[in-house]
């Protein structure tokens, strides 16, 4: 299992905050936990959708596309930051 | 040791700037920052303001942005304390402190963690306005002002 976190912009769209998903063979890799939360349905696919300005953290430090994903990873998406 | 806090409450500037120089002489130099809630943003009146953050990541994120001020400057000190929760126009948001022996560091290196607090740390606001709540845009001036410490 991972734990996937939404925040702000980004929890609002997909109106959830927190769950947890299995890891499967497809979802090795940020990218393909991102193609498989995109087919869950339209607000998904809108959220996610590519030119869309979204980041990602994977336990809590800033991750890519590309970055591997293992049993017991904290897996955040969120919108560019606005703090300060 | 940065120390960096995250909270709700409001916090007392001259209070916190003098916990990083008491009892301490070898500070030549102390520089601060302090950000607040303006009552307009892009053309709108802003009567309120909510700061959402990612509890955990903001911390690490802040302890890390010190720890590279302090490795390229000579540095005594550094201090971030960032507001989350319900705001409101004139309201502190946030403070940065640093001291060094001298004033060139001290300067330089709270500038650095303003700027990479705003394109690094996961915070973001949420404005009320007359016509309605919105999500604050982040700023390709913040990028800007951020790269500029590269290289």
């Amino acid at each position: 299992m991972v734990t996937l976190l939404y925040f702000a912009s980004l929890r609002e769209s997909v109106a959830c905050s927190r769950e947890q998903v299995p890891l499967t063979a497809d979802t090795t890799t940020v990218a393909s936990l991102l193609d498989q939360l995109r087919s869950r349905g339209e607000r998904w696919a809108q959220a996610f959708a590519p030119g869309k300005a979204y980041r990602v953290a994977v336990n809590q430090q800033m991750a890519d596309l590309a970055t591997p994903l293992r049993p017991g990873d904290e897996v955040a998406f969120f919108p560019p930051v606005t703090g300060g | 040791m940065p120390i960096v806090r995250v909270q709700e409450a409001e916090f007392d500037v001259g209070r916190e700037l003098d916990v990083l120089t008491r009892g301490r002489t070898d500070v030549g130099a102390l520089a601060s920052f302090v950000g607040l809630v303006r009552d307009a943003n892009e053309g709108r009146g802003v009567t309120a303001m909510t700061l959402e953050h990612y509890p955990g990541m903001t911390e690490k994120a802040l302890d890390d942005i010190c720890r590279e001020a302090a490795a390229r400057w000579d540095l005594l000190e550094t201090l971030v304390i960032h507001r989350v929760g319900a705001l409101k126009p004139g309201d502190r948001i946030v403070m940065v402190g640093v001291t060094s022996a001298h004033r060139g560091d001290a300067f330089a290196a709270c500038e650095f963690i303003m700027d990479y607090l705003k394109t690094r740390a996961p915070f973001w606001k949420k404005e009320s306005t007359g016509e309605g709540d919105r999500w604050v845009e982040a700023r390709s001036s913040d990028d800007a002002a951020a790269q500029r410490w590269k290289g």
